[in-house]
């Protein structure tokens, strides 16, 4: 049995302008034990997808089940399953590590001093019990969002949505909480979580969901997606802005480049892109190439996909970033 | 431990539930106050502000209808400052309540198995508490400016029990605004603005037969004026009426907590509608 699943998901948000589909027709599975990464730029529909499937918001149409139990018929009892962990640290400011955690688990239907131990037990997988007796306005970004997470694993659930988890973390904190996140996974945690970043999917997820205007335009593991964006590429950025058409063109012949529209050209900064099949080897390929050609290099790179890659591969246009998701 | 530990929701009996999750959820907002200490201080100073203001600059410029004498004003001002301040107690529910809103706590609230009414009733209940000892302070405060209870103790609790019901009604309508504003700044504003015109256009600090005679009835059955003319009732202070046969002149204990009662009636379930269905954003 699926874990997760969805099935013709729709919701529509209506503003005194206009209504946003914010769902308009999202299929999703997500097998026991497995992570899922909803991949899509904001706006994509993401949150709105997680807050249906935490019982927060209604849909329009559709249905999803949580372990077998409706979203909205059977709500109470999704909601004591699952844990969910949201975009910006969900927490009381003016509590102390241990009060909040003590909080969600009494309201957890844990008794007190249940609650208490559990609080203990997280605090200390987290690393926070130095920090335990303080509010959490004297927490770091990073701690936050740790404490956050630990709220959302007090009553041990067993699917765990994870709404943008480290998006605004510096590269440290996010390398701890992956970890933290991993450690889940062994355990047997099915897990959900939403993100901007192909690398945050790549690293974490089983497969891959990427959303646009609310509906899914991929699916995939991370390889299959990769593959689809033609994998690695190296951007040069050359000196002369007059020469960036003859050095794509010595690229395109040297590398055997059938498809030019796999290339891209920007005069204006002086950048072009060719796939990198070989990846390190076709870079040296490309440096020789334009050394003998006698065009000069600012600056060359072999760069992964990106989400943008993957966007503008898939759909045609760039990531979109939009200030509202909802 | 285990999730086995854990009830499963259909055992638990659901009023158990919401007194459970509502206490839990006081002891949050009280635990926040001392934490808060620049608005904790504020609570207080401007009850103490607005007493001696009105006992000093209004009081000797307002004449009370039937009871000379300078101390006259004092003893008629209390519980209409009571009243007001409890009436303002709406602002630290919608502010709060927009504040968790807009930090994705109410979502996170949402997301757990409470109750529905847990965070509400907890907030509200927090705050009762609070103003309790907000009145505390005001009431020693009328004792320093001269102000006294005529019919003994036991009358003055049943008037600061009516005023806590008050605060306690009010509040609902606080966590309505609140939920439907979202963003604290505007929620302090949508929460204060319309109590000014209801506190004053009542019989709080002017006798309503000063006032002219078409706003007299107004300003009568105003649910302000029943909480006042109840506590003035009970203290055995000065109570004034422009219609001293009507309803609200002769039975305004009765008029007090039919107003409670209303109020709450109509707010609570509205302020928990707009809960079920509230996201931050």
């Amino acid at each position: 049995m699926a874990a997760v699943e969805a099935t013709g998901l729709v919701k529509t948000f209506r503003t005194r302008k206009d209504t946003v589909k914010a769902l308009d027709g999202i299929d999703l599975e997500v097998p026991e034990g497995t992570v899922l990464g909803l991949l899509g730029p904001n706006g994509a529909g993401k949150t709105t997808a997680v807050r249906v499937l935490t019982t927060l918001l209604k849909p329009d149409q559709g249905t999803a089940r949580v372990l077998g139990h409706d979203v909205v018929m059977d709500a109470d009892r999704v909601r004591s399953l699952v844990g969910l962990s949201g975009q910006y640290a969900a927490v009381d400011e003016l509590l102390t590590g241990r009060e909040n955690l003590w909080m969600f688990g009494r309201l957890y239907r844990l008794r007190s001093q249940q609650a208490k131990q559990r609080a203990e037990e997280l605090l200390d997988i987290f690393d926070l019990t130095d920090a335990a007796d303080r509010t959490l306005k004297t927490y770091s970004g990073g701690m936050r969002r740790r404490l956050d997470l630990a709220g959302s694993l007090i009553a041990h659930p067993r699917v765990l949505f994870l709404d943008e988890p480290t998006t605004g973390l510096d590269p440290r904190s996010r390398l701890d909480l992956w970890q933290i996140i991993r450690d889940r996974v062994r355990e047997g945690v099915t897990i959900l979580l939403t993100t901007q970043y192909l690398e945050e999917a790549d690293e974490l997820a089983d497969s891959i969901v990427v959303v646009d205007h609310g509906s899914v335009i991929a699916r995939g593991t991370a390889d299959e997606l990769k593959a689809k964006v033609g994998g690695e590429r190296i951007e040069v950025v050359v000196h002369d802005p007059a020469e960036t058409t003859r050095a794509l063109e010595l690229l395109i012949g040297s590398l055997d480049i059938t498809e030019p529209d796999s290339t891209t050209k920007d005069e204006h900064t002086r950048r072009i892109t060719v796939p990198a099949p070989g990846g390190s080897s076709a870079l040296v390929e490309v440096i020789r190439t334009l050394d003998t050609g006698g065009i000069r290099i600012a600056d060359i790179g072999l760069r992964r996909p990106t989400l943008d890659d993957v966007f503008l591969t898939l759909t045609g246009h760039e990531a979109e970033q939009k200030e509202q998701e909802s | 431990m285990s999730a086995a530990d854990i009830d499963e929701p259909g055992t638990v009996n659901p009023l158990g539930r919401a007194f459970s999750d509502a206490g839990i959820l006081a002891w949050r907002t009280l635990k926040r106050i001392p934490r808060t200490p620049d608005m904790l201080i504020y609570a207080t100073i401007q009850p103490i502000m607005f007493v001696l203001l009105f006992a000093y600059v209004f009081g000797n410029a307002i004449p009370i209808p039937g009871f000379p004498g300078p101390r006259a004003y004092r003893e008629f001002l209390m519980a209409g400052i009571f009243a007001q301040t409890m009436a303002f107690a709406v602002a630290s529910a919608s502010v709060g309540l927009a504040d968790d809103m807009s930090k994705g706590l109410i979502d996170r609230f949402r997301s757990l198995p409470m109750a529905r009414s847990g965070v509400i009733a907890g907030r509200v209940v927090g705050d009762v508490v609070f103003n309790a000892f907000v009145m505390l302070v005001m009431v020693i405060c009328g004792f320093i400016v001269g102000w006294r209870w005529h019919h003994g103790f036991g009358q003055a609790l049943a008037a600061f029990g009516i005023l806590l019901l008050f605060a306690f009604a009010m509040l609902w309508v606080g966590a309505l605004i609140g939920l439907s504003v979202g963003s604290p700044e505007v929620a302090a504003s949508a929460g204060l603005i319309w109590l000014f015109p209801l506190t004053f256009l009542s019989n709080a600090f002017v006798p309503t037969p000063n006032l002219p005679s078409g706003l007299q009835p107004v300003a009568e059955w105003n649910p302000i004026s029943s909480i006042v003319a109840a506590c003035r009732h009970l203290f055995g202070n000065p109570s004034p009426f422009a219609s001293p046969d009507g309803f609200p002149a002769q039975h305004p204990v009765w008029l007090s907590l039919i107003w409670c009662a209303a109020i709450i009636a109509v707010f609570a379930p509205l302020a928990v509608r707009k809960y079920r269905s509230a996201t931050s954003r």
